[in-house]
């Protein structure tokens, strides 16, 4: 099948100015970029061995002497292409705060503490069907220095390969019905309601397992069409 | 049916647990940023640099990721087809130091085809992630002693005032081969990003 990646899906992406988000400013590109046609550079990307997964590297809870506390959940859901076909052998990584919402990274000094028995780091490949599974649990919501009491939501940072390397998407997750999500100027750089509310997981109730832990979805969309139109 | 793409969302700033562990964390490292492999053949390389932002301070805390051709100028996909000769993977990624400082060690890319049959000079995919950024900005690293820059379809949609922060410049430290690109995220000498 031979793909290619228009452009334009990119207007759901936030603008790389976003002077709400007081990183961006020194950040981001003041000169215009060059557009051009993509060569086959841009039509192929990285392919992992089999090596790049380990058993168990999607169990979060699992990779310490004991449990972490916190909220266990079942976090899941279907990697697709913009077609709406599964992207199957997609490497998927996670990276989150711990329940209390603490980052093991050595430079958060926010004063919650950290959790010997939780990294927050995990990955997995899709299966046939695109989908994926971790367990781990639900991170907290954490200050940051951006303006004055701000907090961002309880989010797990996402990071995907799909069919090519101009598909490489790196998100974040949120949680539904988060308060602060009128207040977070990383989540609301995504200018388009639409396009904001796909980086909202969905509560599971089916795939909650009862008398251990609650589930949530979400569907991750990356770049890449079919060359030949489907049919309709 | 056609769906609309989940949205990019920035790396932040403490990435490095999960993607570049490297030793500190008690992760494993899924990639790094030695992408040679015994068998691969070609000419072996170093590409160090640093990345700045707006005001020239060193950007301690962004991730690079890099894309390329073996020496032959094959890509490790299914969607370049041509036979290659070696397990070389063409993909690297690596997070920058305390002075903003990055390190790649490689094998020298061969010319790679473009559009409309003309080949494209070697060069490197680049792809950068930062605290900051929203999105990923991709540039490309050619190199100094290639002659076929010249001729290179891409960078001739480029400004010739702007050409010189793609191409990386040549040295020899110990024997070995070693290109300096560096990044400028934003200024007068800011590093030329492509729309792609």
């Amino acid at each position: 099948m031979t793909f290619y990646f228009p452009t334009q899906s990119l207007s759901a992406f936030p603008p790389r100015l976003s002077p709400a988000y007081k990183s961006t400013p020194k950040r981001s590109p003041s000169k215009p970029l060059i557009l051009m046609k993509h060569t086959l550079s841009e039509l192929t990307g990285p392919v992992y061995g089999q090596d790049a997964v380990q058993p168990g590297d999607d169990d979060l809870t699992r990779q310490h002497a004991g449990e972490p506390l916190g909220e266990r959940i079942i976090v899941h859901g279907r990697v697709l292409d913009e077609d709406g076909r599964p992207v199957p052998n997609a490497l998927v990584e996670v990276w989150q705060a711990n329940a209390c919402g603490r980052y093991i990274h050595v430079v958060d000094q926010h004063p919650a503490p950290i959790d010997p028995n939780f990294t927050g780091s995990g990955r997995c490949k899709t299966d046939a069907n695109g989908h994926y599974k971790f367990v781990t649990v639900k991170p907290g919501a954490y200050p940051w220095g951006n303006h004055p009491n701000a907090w961002r939501p309880a989010h797990i940072h996402f990071s995907m390969f799909g069919h090519s390397f101009v598909s490489r998407l790196i998100t974040q997750m949120y949680f539904p019905g988060d308060p602060l999500f009128p207040f977070d100027p990383i989540f609301n750089s995504v200018t388009d309601e639409t396009a904001r509310n796909r980086m909202i997981s969905v509560f599971d109730l089916e795939n909650t397992v009862p008398e251990w832990a609650l589930a949530y979805r979400f569907d991750i969309v990356l770049r890449g069409r079919n060359q030949t139109p489907m049919e309709s | 049916m056609t769906l609309g793409i989940t949205p990019s969302q920035t790396v932040g700033p403490y990435f490095a647990y999960g993607l570049t562990p490297n030793g500190k964390y008690a992760w494993k490292d899924t990639f790094g940023n030695n992408l040679i492999t015994s068998d691969a053949a070609g000419e072996r390389i170093r590409i160090e640099g640093q990345v700045f932002d707006a005001d020239g301070a060193p950007v301690t805390d962004s991730m690079l990721e890099i894309w390329q051709a073996d020496a032959q100028g094959r890509y490790a996909n299914p969607a370049d087809p041509r036979p290659r000769n070696s397990t070389f993977q063409g993909f690297g990624r690596t997070g920058t130091d305390g002075d903003g400082r990055f390190v790649f060690d490689t094998i020298k890319p061969g010319s790679v085809p473009g559009p409309d049959d003309k080949p494209q000079a070697p060069h490197i995919l680049v792809a950068v992630f930062a605290r900051g950024m929203l999105r990923q900005s991709y540039t490309r690293i050619y190199f100094g002693d290639e002659p076929g820059n010249a001729d290179d379809p891409i960078l001739a949609l480029v400004p010739a005032d702007r050409r010189a922060t793609l191409i990386a410049a040549k040295s020899v430290t110990n024997g070995h081969p070693v290109y300096t690109f560096d990044i400028r995220l934003q200024g007068d000498a800011e590093t030329v990003f492509f729309e792609i």
